[in-house]
């Protein structure tokens, strides 16, 4: 049978999680919809089988760190709040989020700060803050497979590194990638919009 | 006594009326019209449900009747575009943003995990099974419901079992006396009779309602007939029609009975389970068979396993590989009527048999299309893709390229290499790194 269509009610905590993401009530029932329909034992959570069983996912290079994104602190399921956590991230920065700036408020996850800290963590396999030499060569082994020689794959990572390190400790730091990634359009390319 | 005599009158009216109205019509191919006026009682009714249920809910509920239209705006651009592109150019940090984004989309969104689930009906039907999000409108609905109810479960259901009954005895007993025959055109002629009879008997004991379109370019003799893949039904369907010789592993139980009693009376092919994994001895045979210009044209479904009736997935090539003339035939079920689509994950045979006999009706349109042979140049993936565009524009299917076996496997390593090997192309170029 089909997956079953959620009324607001049905969420639970709704309103919290529209404070908090500030995804509309329409696209968070689309979510809520999405997540039934992943939860194929019909849990209540997502576990990493579900998220590994959708194939473009798992043709993606990076699908398995996408998919450990979702599992913070060595967790093993993730909820419907905190699957919409992670998807807040690629919201797309709307007029109203720049101009109501209430300073009380913590900043929107779908901010270009903290864009850049969802790429950032994608690096940042020990989740120490800092992306190290070692860190890099294995996701970029991630990308490439088995395409590339180890020799090469290490003057990429070491370029890259030199590149962005400014205070020579040999790994970047999220303030350090905030810098390199300055002029990139990060609102644009890490942005997925929920047709109405 | 008493008891018992009435019982033997009506179980005996029974049978007459059904052997009248019912069986005797099948052998004749004749139809009386009595489902006719059932699908039309039918039709009236659930218009009249629908424009009661339109007018019981809020407007917010139009909101689900989009889920088969995508929900996210895609940027369809290949790799080295998203990427921001020049090729040869070397790795950046930012590049994670372009893989992060896709991989996000699949989360949100996936053509693939849809199929595998039964399409969700704009309207309810009045089966409980696709009440999804139909709250309680009015009394008069919910009358009719429970009236619904009772007709399929107790007036249909009972009907149809027995009619599934005598049809597969009636086969298996059939085809058992045909084999006895010596071969002559006589026992071909009396193997297709008692093919057909026994197969209208089967569609009507599921209320089977069927369009067939282009009977002119129905599969001959000596060709191969491909359809996609919904159900085990989809056999019975184009059986109906015309006689088909099909392919498959031999069962135990009551399919293999039927299996052994139909290859008396007439050529299928059936492999033993080891033999399967021999693709070029499943080849060798049914190229034999199709040599055979007498023998009757094969039956294969290349999807391989039975998708919801919304899209077409990847065609295995083996059927392809084979030669000789292909005919297509698309295959679309009317789902309002009743879900056709076995969810094997989830219904075992006898419940999905239960299923289709307490449904209002399996309605469905078969579609005969001109036939295909593969061209000079063209290997046997672009012909199978070839042949599914054009099932799929027939009847009005979406076409996936990914493959049936994803609802059971996860998806091969070599998809993903193809994936690290174009990135890898774009950032190491042409073997210089900087």
């Amino acid at each position: 049978m089909g997956s079953r269509s959620s009324h607001a009610a049905v969420i639970p905590d709704a309103d919290s999680i529209r404070r908090e993401t500030g995804f509309s009530q329409a696209s968070l029932l689309r979510l809520h919809h999405r997540f039934r329909a992943l939860d194929r034992n019909k849990k209540g959570y997502l576990s990493r089988m579900d998220l590994q069983q959708i194939g473009a996912l798992a043709v993606n290079p990076l699908g398995d760190r996408i998919i450990e994104s979702f599992f913070p602190d060595g967790s093993q399921q993730v909820d419907f709040p905190g699957f919409v956590r992670v998807l807040a991230h690629f919201r797309p920065v709307e007029d109203e989020d720049t101009e109501t700036q209430d300073p009380k408020k913590p900043e929107p996850l779908n901010s270009r700060r903290n864009k850049l800290h969802y790429a950032f963590q994608l690096y940042d396999l020990d989740r120490d803050g800092k992306i190290s030499r070692h860190e890099m060569l294995q996701v970029l082994r991630l990308m490439v497979g088995v395409q590339v020689t180890e020799e090469q794959l290490e003057n990429i990572a070491d370029r890259t590194v030199q590149e962005a390190d400014e205070d020579g400790d040999g790994a970047v730091s999220f303030v350090e990638f905030t810098k390199s990634l300055e002029k990139m359009d990060v609102e644009q390319k890490m942005s997925i919009r929920i047709l109405k | 006594m008493e008891g018992a005599e009435l019982a033997g009158k009506i179980l005996s009216t029974w049978l007459t009326l059904v052997l009248g109205f019912i069986l005797l019509p099948s052998v004749f191919g004749v139809s009386l019209g009595i489902s006719e006026i059932y699908m039309k009682i039918l039709v009236k009714t659930l218009e009249w449900a629908t424009i009661r249920i339109e007018k019981g809910t809020p407007k917010e509920s139009i909101l689900k009747n989009s889920a088969s239209v995508g929900i996210i705006q895609r940027d369809e651009s290949p790799m080295e575009k998203g990427l921001s592109g020049l090729r040869g150019r070397d790795f950046e940090l930012s590049d994670v943003f372009y893989f992060s984004k896709k991989g996000l989309e699949a989360i949100v969104e996936d053509e693939v995990t849809q199929r595998f689930s039964s399409e969700e009906l704009v309207s309810w039907n009045l089966l409980t099974r696709t009440n999804v999000n139909f709250q309680y409108i009015s009394l008069r609905l919910t009358m009719v419901w429970v009236l619904g109810v009772i007709v399929r479960y107790c007036v249909l259901l009972p009907l149809r079992v027995t009619l599934a009954f005598i049809g597969i005895s009636l086969l298996v007993i059939g085809t058992t006396l045909v084999g006895q025959l010596p071969d002559s055109s006589l026992k071909n002629w009396l193997s297709e009779l008692v093919h057909l009879t026994c197969c209208r008997i089967c569609v009507r004991s599921l209320s089977g309602t069927i369009h067939y379109h282009n009977k002119q370019y129905r599969p001959q003799k000596g060709g191969i007939c491909v359809a996609n893949h919904t159900s085990p039904i989809d056999v019975l369907i184009l059986t109906t029609d015309g006689c088909y010789a099909m392919v498959g592993q031999v069962h135990g139980g009551l399919m293999g009975i039927i299996q052994r009693a139909m290859v008396k009376a007439c050529p299928h092919v059936w492999f033993e389970r080891s033999e399967m994994k021999d693709r070029h001895l499943v080849t060798k045979r049914l190229k034999e068979h199709i040599a055979d210009k007498k023998k009757l044209p094969i039956l294969i479904f290349p999807e391989g396993t039975c998708i919801n009736n919304t899209s077409v997935m990847m065609f295995k090539k083996g059927s392809f590989e084979i030669g000789g003339t292909i005919h297509p035939v698309a295959i679309k079920y009317n789902p309002q009527f009743g879900d056709a689509f076995w969810n094997s994950s989830k219904y075992n045979m006898v419940s999905y048999l239960l299923r289709m006999m307490t449904s209002w009706a399996i309605v469905c349109d078969v579609w005969y299309m001109p036939p295909m042979t593969r061209e000079e140049g063209e290997d046997a993936v672009q012909f199978a893709n070839r042949v599914k565009s054009a099932i799929a524009i027939q009847g009005g299917l979406t076409e996936l390229p990914w493959d049936g076996g994803l609802k059971r496997a996860k998806v091969k390593d070599t998809l993903k290499e193809e994936q690290q090997k174009n990135y890898s192309k774009m950032i190491v170029g042409n073997g210089s790194v900087s």
